[in-house]
């Protein structure tokens, strides 16, 4: 006997064209950022066209030694960076969200990003280092120090028994108010010329980006990428709720420290690099639940690749905003990506959450 | 065949102990089992440890299964799920939970299709979990845990969202499904007229111990209504042959009395 009814059309082929509609966004959204990257590099102080791009990446010795240099040695690493650190965000804000269980999760509002912004302060107001090392990564380390503090003491608080994924949000805002009281305090006592300085960091800029520091972001993603893919499916379960999950067989507490560890390095090492930009870890993911759905085989590349669209664009704006000025990233992107992330809440008939 | 029994079953949180000393005679293949008990009686618990998700003393004798403690799915009652995730993809999910590959097969597709179709929700396939009413989430649910191939199937209330039509339905299908495929199926429900007319065998729980299992009739009885239950009823034959318990009233406790 059948419960069913009705005739039984096939529904398998209507899934696997769906899965095939999802990978030709995904290749949109590629094409998309090269054309992003492009542009990124081409803008500047001194503008170029995008032959001339092309020509200084592809045959770098046969270019105007000009163009090469400010290509490879000033814009490339920048452009790379705006790519690598959304993706790194975006993807680590992917991860918050779905272990928590909460759409309000993002590396900022769980107190990562406010920590590293008052580690980065001990370091610019009063030359204080956590932790021995060269003059030139003092500010990134100390900031990366306190982000992974904060990610530290989430954990030891998350393993008390009893303690709900919503707790863990809580007392992440209970950590933001906290850094973000010490960080003023930090700003009172330090000199006028220390406060500009914080208050730069603060608002973010991927100036600082140099290789190494872009290397040590890809390094970061890489490491922790194949994890997050290996148990895509068990990341997914997740979201049908700690009871169902446990019921598939995975171990929930297990995966979500894990995850937990995972998304502090994403969160910590881009935000030592280039100051808080927190605004991509909240909405890249969910641009990225809304286009693709949650399946996370589609849901961990859209997210990275929402949040390196997402930066690389609005690095674009930061600098044709005003000729010959170029604004600090992460208020350009809040600015612009506000707007749009309002009309693509209200326009969204289903429910995300 | 697939042959299951409890001995000495428990199992506890911390320090509570939520169930001690189940010991059952054993179930075969193609029974439907029902477990019924007081709210809070500790049946949730048995089928978490039945289904090794929590540690305890005592031992699940499982025999004759291909699969082993995998062929063992407990089916929560949660079905709260919002994810932005289709009914297909929810319930391909839980069949490829077993494995980290990322591809997925024509076979696996196929066999969901059948489950859909099955549970009557393939028009719902490409709808959102957050679209859902309850009874259509608790067939999603009962889908997903169809996907995983079950031996021991260990369903947590499966009908309590469902209309009497479905309850039915589900409950119909659930009984050919383990007559068809040699499964036992374990299913927790409070409407003991349903147990009556499709289990085989009933196990009551209350107070997280075993107050009798065996021969639905034979369980479910006046007396033990009377003493887990709390309520005076008797139990008589519909014309179509099936028993049926009638309540009379609630049994008035001393301490009420004295009040």
């Amino acid at each position: 006997m059948s419960v069913a009814d009705m005739s039984t059309p096939n529904r398998s082929a209507t899934y696997r064209g769906l899965v095939q509609k999802k990978r030709l966004l995904l290749g949109a959204f590629v094409v998309l950022l090269l054309l992003s990257l492009l542009l990124d590099l081409a803008l500047g102080p001194a503008s170029y066209s995008l032959g001339d791009v092309m020509h200084a990446l592809f045959r770098p010795d046969s270019a105007a030694l000009q163009t090469r240099v400010v290509l490879w040695e000033i814009r490339l690493p920048v452009a790379l960076m705006a790519l690598a650190v959304g993706a790194a965000l975006s993807l680590a804000g992917a991860q918050m969200q779905t272990i928590l269980n909460n759409p309000l999760a993002s590396p900022f509002t769980l107190g990562i990003s406010a920590a590293a912004s008052f580690g980065a302060a001990l370091g610019l107001a009063f030359g204080l280092k956590l932790f021995p090392a060269a003059a030139e990564y003092m500010v990134p380390l100390n900031a990366f120090l306190m982000a992974m503090l904060s990610a530290m003491l989430i954990h030891v608080l998350s393993l008390r028994r009893g303690v709900s994924a919503e707790t863990i949000v809580l007392l992440g805002i209970a950590l933001v108010f906290t850094f973000n009281a010490l960080l003023a305090l930090a700003q009172y006592f330090a000199s006028e010329q220390a406060v500009a300085a914080v208050v730069f960091w603060t608002m973010g800029s991927l100036t600082k980006a140099t290789w190494p520091k872009l290397g040590v972001v890809c390094l970061v993603i890489l490491v922790t990428l194949p994890v997050f893919a290996r148990r895509a499916w068990a990341l997914t379960a997740l979201r049908l709720g700690d009871d169902k999950a446990a019921s598939f067989g995975v171990n929930v507490r297990r995966l979500r420290f894990q995850t937990l560890i995972l998304v502090s390095l994403l969160a910590a090492f881009p935000v030592a690099f280039v100051g808080s930009i927190g605004f991509v870890g909240l909405v890249g993911p969910h641009i990225a639940r809304m286009l693709i759905g949650e399946d996370q085989r589609f849901f961990l590349p859209a997210s990275m690749l929402a949040g390196a669209l997402m930066l690389s664009a609005s690095s674009v704006v930061s600098k044709t905003l005003i000729p010959g000025a170029i604004f600090p990233i992460g208020v350009v992107t809040s600015l612009i990506g506000m707007p749009f992330f309002i009309s693509l809440i209200l326009g969204s008939k289903k429910n995300a959450w | 065949m697939v042959t299951l029994r409890l001995e000495n079953l428990g199992a506890s949180y911390g320090r509570h102990e939520v169930i001690s000393g189940i010991t059952t005679p054993v179930f075969l293949g193609g029974e439907v089992v029902a477990v019924i008990g007081p709210n809070a009686a500790g049946k949730s618990t048995l089928f978490k440890r039945i289904a090794g998700l929590i540690d305890g003393p005592g031992r699940v004798l499982l025999e004759g299964s291909s699969k082993g403690r995998d062929g063992i799915c407990y089916m929560p009652q949660d079905i709260s799920a919002n994810a932005r995730l289709t009914v297909y993809e929810s319930v391909l999910l839980a069949r490829k939970q077993q494995t980290p590959s990322w591809a997925v097969h024509d076979t696996d597709l196929a066999r969901i299709d059948d489950i859909l179709a099955a549970l009557g929700i393939d028009a719902l396939a490409f709808r959102n979990l957050g679209e859902l009413s309850g009874g259509q989430r608790q067939l999603v649910s009962i889908a997903q845990t169809l996907a995983r191939d079950p031996e021991v199937l260990l369903m947590d209330e499966p009908t309590s969202a469902l209309d009497l039509h479905r309850q039915m339905q589900v409950l119909g299908f659930m009984r050919q499904l383990a007559r068809e495929q040699g499964m036992i199926v374990f299913i927790a429900i409070h409407d003991l007229n349903q147990a009556l007319r499709f289990a085989d065998q009933a196990l009551v729980i209350a107070g997280g111990s075993g107050q009798g299992s065996g021969p639905c009739e034979e369980v479910i009885t006046v007396d033990m209504l009377r003493a887990v239950y709390k309520i005076d009823a008797r139990i008589e034959r519909c014309s179509q042959g099936a028993g049926h318990v009638i309540v009379d009233g609630v049994v008035q406790e001393t301490a009420m009395l004295q009040r």
